[in-house]
């Protein structure tokens, strides 16, 4: 292939394409994830998390998150500056282990929430919500 | 000190005992993230509500941690046993250490 500028710009656009995409985990999620579990294994089962597929407004994003079995659920979104959004903690009085909440999206990001159960064992679900206008101001 | 801040509760006004009630909480305030700029370019500081809780005759319900992605005028809903006749406690904390409290009483019906 001839290496026109019209080629040239093609290829530079594909390579920035295939750098780009894989970088979405932060570490700062990582770390949040460590902090709540302290290393120990995340898990799938016990929990739902249900947020909308597409938030038109990224200011207030309608979550609820569900598990029968958790003493606190930890939600947070990997796409924020700060990726914490809250931690529930369940009282002796709450009857079911569910809540739900209005959250800042900055943009088009997974939404996940770890519940740690009563056996002490950790589970994790998700969920990717595309915002359309960010909210986390700029 | 935000102001303007005023919570709203919604708690039935009777239950049988051992019934489940679903509590709906709002509180209006501007959960400033910390993130934004004003006009100048400075960063406008974080002054965010950072904690809410809702206990009934002393026990715990839930006790939710809130960092600065929770939406402006914070709202919770939730789920809550009645054993017995009593009061709802709910108590929001300000970055500021302001404390914003407001309770509602529930009757135990037939």
């Amino acid at each position: 292939m001839e290496l026109t500028r019209r080629n040239a710009i093609l290829m530079g656009t594909g390579a920035l394409l295939i750098a780009g995409v894989p970088l979405r985990v932060s570490s700062a999620t990582e770390d949040a994830i460590a902090a709540f579990t302290g290393g120990a294994d995340v898990g799938v089962g016990d929990i739902s998390l249900i947020a909308p597929e597409i938030a038109e407004n990224g200011n207030t994003v309608p979550i609820e998150v569900a598990s029968e079995t958790a003493a606190e659920i930890l939600v947070l979104a990997t796409g924020n500056p700060t990726p914490g959004v809250a931690i529930f903690k369940f009282g002796p009085l709450s009857a079911s282990r569910a809540a739900s909440t209005r959250i800042r999206l900055a943009g088009t990001q997974d939404v996940v929430a770890i519940a740690k159960l009563e056996d002490g064992s950790f589970v994790q679900a998700s969920s990717t919500v595309k915002v359309t206008i960010g909210g986390c101001g700029g | 000190m935000a102001s303007g801040v005023k919570p709203r509760v919604k708690v039935p006004k009777t239950a049988a005992v051992g019934d489940t009630i679903t509590i709906k909480t709002l509180i209006s305030h501007k959960m400033e993230s910390g993130q934004r700029k004003d006009k100048e370019g400075n960063v406008i500081p974080r002054s965010i509500i950072n904690r809410f809780t809702c206990d009934f005759n002393g026990e715990n319900v839930v006790d939710v941690k809130m960092e600065p992605a929770i939406s402006t005028n914070p709202y919770f809903e939730f789920e809550a046993k009645v054993p017995e006749a009593g009061e709802f406690k709910f108590t929001w904390y300000d970055d500021d250490g302001s404390v914003y409290e407001t309770s509602k009483s529930i009757a135990i019906s037939g």
